[in-house]
Order: C-alpha cells, then structure tokens, then sequence
C-alpha cells in the first residue's frame, strides 16, 4: 500500500460500521439483505411442462433434459455469496441444484467456452473453466423453495465466483463453441469474464 | 436519428474527481448534484455513472446513479439522487456534500436501457426511476424535437415530483397517493390514480420503444400493460433498482 499514491478522501464520510461478513464483499459491494431483481426486459413466464435444457453446438454427444428429465440427475445444495455487478452483494444464501460438471460430462465437449442461453432470448458466455469443477450449477431451488419466475425459475444458471449477470436467469441451455462471443451484457459495456474479487465491472476494467 | 448529437459509447472507465459545482433541490427527498468532470465525454442517454466515497480508514462505499442532464452539456453530468433514509451513500450527497467538495466518479457506463434516437418512444418512469427518462427527454428537445416521446411518470403526491417546472405537454403525472379535491399546481397533464391499462393503451406508439425504470413491482406492473398493448418484449427496456443505498 505505500508505494501507492496518496488516496482521494471524501470529506466527512466514516462509512457504515465495517462489521462481520466485510472481508467477504468483494471491492466496491455493499451488503444487501434482500434479493433485488434485475432484468434487461419483461419478466418471462416458462412453465416447467415447456421447460428443457439442452447442450449443443461443439460436444460429442447433443442432450436434452426436459423437466422431469432433469429432476432425476443428481441435486446438490450450493451455500454461497452472491455479487451483483450494481453493487450489491447477498451473503449466506443457498441454492440447489445440478451441478454443470454432471451436464457436460454427458455431453463430452469438444470446445473451451460457451454461450447461456435463456427463455426471453437472453445470453451470457462463460468459458468452460468458469463453468467446471464445482463452480458452476443449473439451480431450481432458492433457500428451500422452488426458485421464483422474477428470479429465473424454474431454472437458472449459478455461478457464484463471477458477477450475477453470468448466472443466466430462465436458462434454457448451454452451446459449446471454439471460441469466445461477447453474450448480451457483455456486448452492453459489461466486463467479458466479471470476477468481482478484480472489480471487473466493465470493458475497461 | 438525424439531427441527435453524437455520443459516445465507450467509456473512458477511469475513476476522477470531480468537483461539485451546484446543488439544487429538487423535492424534499431528492437533489440534483452538478458535477464538473476533468476527463468528460458525452453520455448516451440512460447511461450511469459510478461514485465512490473513501473513509479515512480506506472503506469505500460505491453506488450507481443515472444521468439526468442531456448529453450536450459539456464539462458536467447531473445527478439526481433520492435520499434513502437507510442508505449509506445518499444520505452522505444530501446531507454532508456542498458546493465545492470534491467526489470521486467513473463513467459514462452501460448501453442497453441507452436511447440512441430510435422513435418513437414512450418513457414510463415511477419515482426517481424518472431520471434516466428525463435525460432522454431533454436530450430530444435539444436534439431532435421533432421525434414523438411521451413520458409516463408516477409519483406519490405533487410534491415529490422532480423536474415538474420541465414537463410540458408531452408528460403525464400519474399522482398515486394525492387527495381528491386538492388543487394541484404547475403540471400541464395530470391524473389521480396510478397509471392503468387504459392509459398505456391510448399513450401506446405502435412501433419503437418503451422504456421503464422504477422499482421491480412498478416496472412488472407496467412491462404486463405494455405487453397487453401490443409491445412485444424485444420492444421493452427496462431497469429496475431494489433497495438501494
């Protein structure tokens, strides 16, 4: 720290007590004790019976799972911290669901990175390490309770390591690519990848 | 898009400290903060920029707030922040900042809910969600006052409505929780009662845009009457902002 310049001071702010939990929000979050929705457009309505989830472009072996499909793979509980590129970050919550690494396994991927994609035409793209070894879960559950239509359900992507924007809502699917793509934030002034420990907020970050 | 002024859509993303060169009030809960920029560039309308406030200790708070001033006024950005009796940040801009302090910010940021001069468009804004909407709105009567935009703008009574000496015909207040009976003053277009379907329906465009920003239940109840009315979702903009601070 003292080889850095001197640091701007804003007259006369203390902050909020810094208190437990702080050196778990990552630069620039605060801590919020709700679960704020944030979406680009209309809220979707998918009912489970239209819901599926298909992995596609470059594997070796093209699935879909529909609903019922889906509810025998095995489901595990994800405890984690959440962080939203808006600056608010959730503490302590849970999720359940499959994790990615059980969904790509069968689909044998041929390619490094990929491309959400949700119900509402939403996408985001996530390279295959972001995706594997235990990081990454198709959630259908939240703290107990199927996961609410404003928050993505019946089904959304969970990557907690990275801002919530890669954690697709109404996911509907992932497709393998040989190459990275900007998804729709990503292409909107939003950081390519969004670790929020490096504060990668934007495409200048 | 003829006749709009050209903005930018890269940010220069660098954090700087800009000066505050005005304040004014602009309800009992809500300001406007002038800000002159060393390193300025042009905003599309609807961008935000960040701040970041930095205790002694090193602790730093930083929110998001949206742009109201139009694009073409070189040198500064105005801010208008809602005061939030809970939060960390606003209560810090309305209750300790003055003219001549100095805050850190970073923008102009993000170009989804971004209005690029397509037409035309109708502004459906609740509370301070009528920010980024009135950028967009005196960005057009600068630029191109010829492009059909309504705003839509729903507030709690008369006197929290920002910017009301700005709205002219082309805006309807929507006043949620004023009495029947009161005289209310200084708004050419207004109405008692949130906003209905019926009022979406007939302020309705049948091509372009429509942009919502207010709190998540607002922008739900709108985007279904929009959707009732015959936008389809990819015609549909929104933000939202939960709680905040």
């Amino acid at each position: 720290m003292a080889s850095e310049e001197p640091r701007f001071v804003s007259r006369g702010f203390t902050g909020r007590p810094h208190g437990p939990g702080a050196d778990r929000l990552p630069p620039g979050q605060y801590l919020e004790r709700g679960f704020p929705v944030l979406t680009a457009g209309p809220t979707p309505r998918v009912e489970p019976s239209e819901w599926s989830f298909r992995i596609d472009g470059m594997v070796d072996n093209e699935l879909e799972w529909s609903w019922d499909e889906f509810g025998q793979l095995p489901a595990e509980d994800v405890p984690c911290d959440i962080h939203c590129v808006t600056k608010w970050s959730k503490l302590g919550t849970s999720f359940r669901g499959v994790s990615v690494d059980v969904l790509l396994e069968a689909a044998r991927p041929e390619g490094e990175f990929s491309m959400a994609r949700s119900f509402g035409g939403y996408t985001t793209n996530l390279a295959l390490e972001d995706l594997t070894g235990g990081r990454a879960w198709v959630v259908t559950e939240h703290e107990g309770a199927p996961l609410p239509r404003e928050h993505g359900g019946p089904a959304r992507l969970l990557v907690p390591h990275l801002y919530f924007w890669k954690s697709a809502k109404w996911v509907r699917g992932l497709r393998i690519m040989d190459h990275d793509e900007p998804g729709f934030w990503e292409s909107n002034g939003y950081h390519n990848r969004g670790d929020p420990w490096k504060e990668e907020r934007y495409w200048s970050d | 898009m003829v006749g709009l002024t050209e903005v930018a859509q890269r940010a220069p993303g660098r954090w700087q400290i800009a000066e505050v060169e005005q304040i004014r009030v602009e309800t009992p809960r809500t300001k406007t903060f002038r800000l002159r920029l060393p390193m300025w560039m042009p905003h599309l309308p609807g961008q935000h920029y960040d701040v970041r406030l930095t205790a002694p200790d090193g602790y730093q708070a930083e929110r998001s707030y949206s742009i109201a001033s139009p694009p073409d006024d070189e040198g500064a950005v105005e801010l208008t922040i809602d005061r939030l009796d809970d939060g960390e940040v606003s209560p810090y801009f309305h209750d300790v900042l003055v003219e001549g302090d100095q805050v850190e910010v970073r923008g102009p940021f993000a170009s989804y809910f971004v209005w690029r001069g397509e037409v035309p468009v109708l502004l459906i804004g609740g509370g301070s969600g009528v920010v980024p909407l009135m950028c967009m709105l005196r960005h057009r009567r600068r630029a191109a006052p010829e492009a059909p935009m309504r705003l839509l703008y729903s507030a709690r009574a008369r006197a929290e409505v920002i910017y009301a000496d700005e709205l002219g015909d082309d805006a309807i207040v929507a006043l949620t929780r004023e009495l029947e009976g009161v005289p209310i003053e200084g708004l050419p277009r207004v109405q008692l009662g949130r906003i209905f379907p019926g009022l979406i329906a007939a302020e309705a465009f049948d091509s372009g845009l429509a942009f919502v920003c207010g709190s998540n239940s607002f922008v739900e109840s709108i985007s279904q009457m929009l959707l009732a009315a015959g936008y389809a979702p990819d015609r549909i903009r929104t933000e939202r902002f939960g709680p905040t601070g």
